[in-house]
């Protein structure tokens, strides 16, 4: 049996919480499926609250560590353990949950049960993927987390579902295989070991490291996702429920950023500074390119993946820059990005679930029939545009900082944000919410309930708080960053 | 913390406090209750700052953090307040500004519905424009930066129903966030070759950084600081609206007239002044910045005013005069001569609120139409408007005695004696100037509140709004109601006397150790020697050519525009292509709109459908999944079902299996033996 330990509770409450919601059955016993779901959701942000108090900011190395033998023949491990930056991560993850089972909570009318379970299971993989410390018990956390959002996007998402379904399905599967060929080399090369703090002390060659490094990465890559395999996320947003866009964005992206920490970095060092300008390269495409592209999409989720993509590239540039600066604040905005994008998503939500398009077109003026909406909508783009006071600034601020160490021309390249992201976001803005009333269908929004009104809340709160005090969330952060950066500085080669 | 400490918070966190409550309760409170509120906690925060102003007479100066944002690294970031004699002054600018602005509010924004909301977005505004002059950190002064810039757009925008205010409020962020771009980098230049962002360590080490070179470009050595300095300019180009960044400024007046007033004239324009001022220790070290700063002022002091005299609606014609005056305190900076560009930023946040809000007052009057065109003959219907706003007009040309003078002759003498390359050419634009400058706010006076009334002849509205349209149009102007004239007259004070202490403040050391200005560019000490108090200044003025040249300007608008009013008809005629320009403002809108604005979405449409459509879906990703379907119709056709099908390719197999792990193995065995 599983001992106690508040790891295995992030991992297992909402697991359980989700079994016990799908026990509900049908969609007669909606109700109660929408309690349990709620009960769970919450439980499983209450047990996640005393890592950070009990997190010693001070010590490095991985805490609340747990290890029970799972697969013996191979020496496989159900091995937990958390640093800084996946203590912030199940944090993010595990309130996120909350937040999909009220957002969803009467406007989800068909399968009740199911939607909410699979958002609890996928809470819980997700937890397990940050806490993991056995190379395959991540593999298989990693690669679980593929089935319930699966299943979020075949089943309650839009027309074209079944198309964006398979495309990200088969996209991030297909990128996650090389990196299991990695894992079974490096089971090898440890002499059987699957234990990724074995793997950090691994002495390689460049090559091997290399060759690693890119299986980790086009694993990683497709899943955060940098240029040029990124096309997989506008359409799953696009076709995903509002649940599904604002778990995808707030917490699935974050994978491949956290595998990059996680597994590329300590691992394979060499490699990582051998391709850091590569990875920089795509890092900064992703900012501007995708900047410029996002401009001229017509479709709210479109764009709102877009800028996502946009924002992804501060956090691998701030990783590959290597500096306390970009690294901390690449985790920065991932938590960040987290509470904006998930926001961001909400608030399409709302307009869709009244007018039913997610074209900007077709709104125009919704201030006027929706001012409490349109306040804390305007608060959202600020901070997708990286405004001080709101915690879209802090990482992008650090990692620009951080860049500018390494080269003037990254930190240019990555500032444009400062004009594009704003261009794309206030446009939009401008384009659905000022102006005189649009049509008809404008002129009848009726502004947001209590229910939409404590979601926004809720995410409008940390985003002020990160914004105007970000060093709580930083303190926990410096200790692993200090070791992972001094991991990389070491050189692995034999 | 001591008492004093405790007021430093107070200036900016009471408009904040009453921002909140106007902006959360707004409904709950009512009209009443939002003025109240926030004009309440601005009478608390200008209280404060005024303590604060004489106990920093008293020499009682502050640097000390409040709390830490963050530590990173090596890196502590802290929110703190610089209090020195330049932070004193401009926040008890500020705050005396924005008072006077809330209290006009009342009565200029009386029946618009959105009126708790434009209370809530003037205290929240006055909050970051109090943490950005009182902040001892680029940080916070970059908090307060972007702050104001928000404040900005959402008070652009507030009538968000008109399409052109909403143009205008998008234009004015992102041209914004062009200049904080620079800004930005700026910053992190200065973080990475001193390693902190408060002022005084960075201001500490700048001498011993002075003489270091970066490269930019590879191969180049440029100088550190000039480096810095012209990144940080950026920022003041954007915020200050320095041309070629200054188109934003003009759009702006699509906001009500009172944010005009406080944001777009007195206080959030100037930051970028007072930005550059608070880093003279770092521009002192680049000749060049310098010399930059100081061509860009002239260039804007120019040919705005230009542009301002071929302007019809009231409010841009200020507009402009803001621009060009701008341009002015910046010229100062570069001619290192801070204190006679924050002297000149002072008189005119006077004379320039008073003039926007005397417009607006004239707007009200005439139900919110703003076309030059359309009025005249006012001095009889409002009198207090027509004294004060003729007081503001006086101070703004330059005449002996009034504000404007001083500041302004300071600036031009100071230029005249810089020895920065680009003061012969800056000298040359800042005369000029002062005659356009005479010319285009006469014309705005004569052409408002003399001549023939012509306001009776409209029946269309120019930007009314709808709240007013019930008012008819029967109805002769009539004076505005107390709490309009009652801040003109509080502004018109200032406004005539504000200059009379030129002498301490230029001249005294004023501003202590708040401006550093290296020996070789202490202009400012070299006419100090010549100073004998303000009489013996206005007097020899006398025999100068600024005098005259203001003269001149008045005299010209006074011939043109109530003598021979047919005349500038002629001469818009004659004039024709040239006239034009000035019309089209150089056709910078235009320029702009289509290289950047149509730019940016023809280049972003090229990249998503040629780059993420056409290429990476189309060629690589349908693309394999296509390659997958075409391989295994292939694969398909093999399994045929006929056995000598799978005889044959048995065989072949074989075959290649032999030779692979037996013939080429055998080979290199022969090979290698």
């Amino acid at each position: 049996m599983l001992g106690f330990n508040l790891l295995n509770l992030a991992i297992w409450v909402p697991i359980l919480a989700g079994a016990a919601v799908l026990a509900t059955g049908s969609d007669r016993n909606a109700g109660a499926a929408r309690v349990i779901a709620l009960v769970g959701a919450v439980l499983g942000f209450a047990v996640t609250l005393p890592l950070y108090a009990r997190f010693n900011s001070l010590a490095g190395g991985f805490q609340f560590v747990y290890i029970k033998p799972w697969i013996e023949t191979f020496n496989v491990n159900y091995h937990l353990g958390i640093d800084g930056v996946s203590l912030l991560l199940i944090l993010l993850n595990s309130f996120t949950t909350v937040l999909i089972v009220i957002a969803g909570w009467d406007v989800i009318r068909e399968r009740v049960a199911q939607y909410m379970a699979a958002f609890l299971f996928l809470s819980g993989i997700m937890n397990g993927v940050f806490c993991a410390l056995d190379a395959l018990l991540f593999y298989v956390f990693f690669e679980a987390t593929l089935i319930p959002m699966f299943v979020i996007i075949g089943m309650w998402g839009g027309p074209n579902r079944v198309y964006a379904a398979f495309k990200f399905f088969l996209y991030t599967l297909a990128g996650s295989l090389l990196s299991l060929v990695a894992l079974i080399y490096l089971y090898n090369v440890s002499d059987g070991s699957f234990s990724l703090l074995d793997y950090y002390w691994l002495s390689f060659a460049l090559v091997p490291q290399v060759l690693i490094f890119i299986a980790f990465m086009t694993s990683f890559a497709v899943k955060v996702p940098m240029w040029p395999v990124h096309t997989w996320l506008p359409d799953a947003h696009v076709e995903a429920p509002t649940g599904g866009s604002v778990v995808l964005a707030a917490i699935m992206l974050k994978l491949g950023a956290y595998g990059f920490i996680r597994l590329s970095l300590p691992i394979t060092p060499d490699a990582s500074h051998a391709l850091a300008g590569f990875v920089i390269a795509l890092s900064l495409i992703a900012v501007v390119y995708i900047g410029l592209v996002a401009l001229v999409q017509a479709d709210l989720k479109k764009l709102i993946a877009y800028s996502s993509i946009s924002h992804m590239g501060f956090v691998t540039l701030g990783i590959f820059i290597f500096n306390p600066l970009g690294l901390e604040g690449a985790v920065i905005q991932m938590i960040s990005h987290g509470f904006i994008s998930g926001a961001l998503f909400l608030c399409v939500g709302v307009l869709y679930d009244r007018m039913h398009s997610r074209q900007i077109a077709d709104y125009g003026g919704v201030a006027n029939t929706m001012p409490v909406f349109a306040a804390l909508f305007m608060l959202f783009a600020m901070a997708n545009s990286g405004l001080p006071g709101t915690s879209g600034f802090v990482g992008e601020f650090m990692v620009i900082l951080g860049a500018v160490r390494t080269s003037f021309w990254y930190a240019a390249a990555a500032a444009t944000t400062l004009v594009f992201g704003a261009a794309y976001t206030l446009w939009m803005y401008k384009r659905v919410i000022f102006g005189a009333v649009a049509n008809r269908h404008v002129a009848g929004l009726a502004d947001i309930n209590g229910r939409e009104f404590i979601v926004l809340g809720l995410l409008a709160a940390p985003v002020l708080v990160m914004g105007v005090w970000p060093n709580p969330f930083a303190e926990v952060l410096h200790a692993s960053v200090n070791d992972l950066l001094a991991h990389v500085a070491q050189s692995k080669l034999r | 913390m001591t008492m004093m400490q405790w007021l430093y918070l107070i200036v900016p966190l009471a408009p904040l406090a009453g921002a909140v409550v106007a902006g959360l309760a707004g409904q709950a409170i009512g009209r009443r209750g939002a003025h109240g509120v926030t004009i309440a906690g601005m009478l608390v925060s200008t209280i404060a700052a005024a303590v604060v102003f004489s106990d920093v007479l008293d020499g009682n100066l502050y640097d000390g953090p409040v709390y830490t944002w963050l530590v990173s690294g090596n890196v502590r970031f802290e929110i703190g307040f610089l209090i020195d004699r330049l932070s004193a002054t401009m926040m008890l600018v500020v705050a005396f500004v924005s008072l006077m602005v809330h209290v006009y509010t009342i009565g200029y924004m009386a029946d618009d519905p959105g009126y708790q909301r434009f209370f809530s977005y003037i205290s929240m505004f006055t909050f970051f424009m109090l943490m950005l002059v009182s902040s001892n950190n680029f940080l916070q002064l970059f908090f307060g930066w972007e702050g104001v810039g928000l404040m900005s757009y959402l008070l652009i925008g507030f009538w968000f129903q008109r399409p052109t205010a909403t143009y205008a409020q998008l234009k004015a962020f992102l041209v914004n966030r062009v200049g904080d771009f620079g800004f930005l980098l700026g910053i992190a230049l200065v973080l990475m070759y001193f390693g902190s962002l408060d002022y005084a360590t960075v201001f500490r080490g700048a001498p011993t950084l002075g003489a270091n070179t970066i490269e930019i470009l590879p191969g180049t050595a440029w100088s550190l600081m000039t480096v810095i300095c012209l990144l940080l300019f950026v920022g003041a180009m954007g915020k200050s609206a320095q041309f070629p960044l200054h188109v934003w400024l003009p759009d702006s007046m699509e906001g009500p007239t009172p944010i005009s007033a406080l944001i777009h004239a007195a206080t959030m324009v100037t930051a970028g002044i007072f930005m550059v001022a608070r880093m003279s220790p770092l521009f002192e070290l680049s000749e060049t910045a310098l010399s930059v700063v100081m061509v860009i002022g002239a260039i804007t002091a120019l040919f705005m005013a230009l542009v301002a005299i071929v302007q019809n609606d009231i409010k841009r014609v200020v507009a402009y005069s803001t621009l060009s005056q701008l341009g002015y305190m910046t010229v100062a900076l570069g001619a290192s001569a801070y204190a006679a560009g924050i002297f000149h930023l002072v008189t005119h946040a006077f004379f320039k609120a008073l003039l926007f809000l005397a417009a607006g007052s004239v707007i009200i009057a005439l139900h919110h139409q703003q076309d030059m065109r359309k009025m005249g003959g006012l001095k009889k219907y409002m009198p207090v408007t027509y004294w004060t706003m003729l007081i503001g007009a006086i101070a703004s040309a330059g005449i002996p005695g009034f504000s404007g003078f001083f500041s302004k002759d300071a600036i031009i003498e100071a230029v005249h004696l810089s020895r920065t390359p680009g003061a012969g050419l800056a000298y040359f634009a800042v005369l000029v100037t002062v005659f356009v400058t005479a010319l285009y706010t006469f014309r705005l006076v004569f052409m408002t509140f003399h001549g023939p009334e012509r306001f009776h002849e409209h029946a269309e509205h120019g930007h009314g709004d709808k709240a007013h349209e019930d008012h008819g149009h029967a109805h002769v102007p009539h004076e505005s109601p107390a709490v309009v004239t009652v801040p003109l007259v509080l502004l018109a004070i200032p406004s005539i006397c504000a200059g009379w202490v030129i002498g301490p403040v230029l001249f005294g050391g004023y501003f202590g150790t708040a401006i550093v200005t290296a020996p070789a560019h202490d202009v400012l000490g070299r006419m100090g020697q010549g100073f004998h108090g303000i009489g013996a200044m206005m007097t020899h003025a006398l025999g100068t050519a600024p005098f005259w040249l203001a003269i001149g300007g008045i005299a010209t608008a006074a011939y043109l525009y109530l003598l021979r009013p047919d005349l500038p008809g002629l001469i818009r005629k004659k004039a024709g292509v040239l006239y034009t320009i000035l019309e089209r403002k150089y056709g910078f809108d235009e320029a702009y709109q289509w290289l950047f604005g149509d730019g940016a979405v023809r280049f972003g449409t090229g990249l998503w459908k040629g780059g993420d459509v056409a290429v990476i879906d189309g060629v690589f990703v349908n693309g394999s999944a296509r390659a997958v379907g075409w391989i295994a119709m292939l694969v398909r056709t093999l399994q045929s079902g006929f056995i000598y099908h799978y005889a044959f390719a048995m065989i072949i197999g074989i075959l290649v299996f032999v030779t692979v792990f037996i013939g080429i193995p055998l080979l290199l065995a022969r090979l290698f033996a």
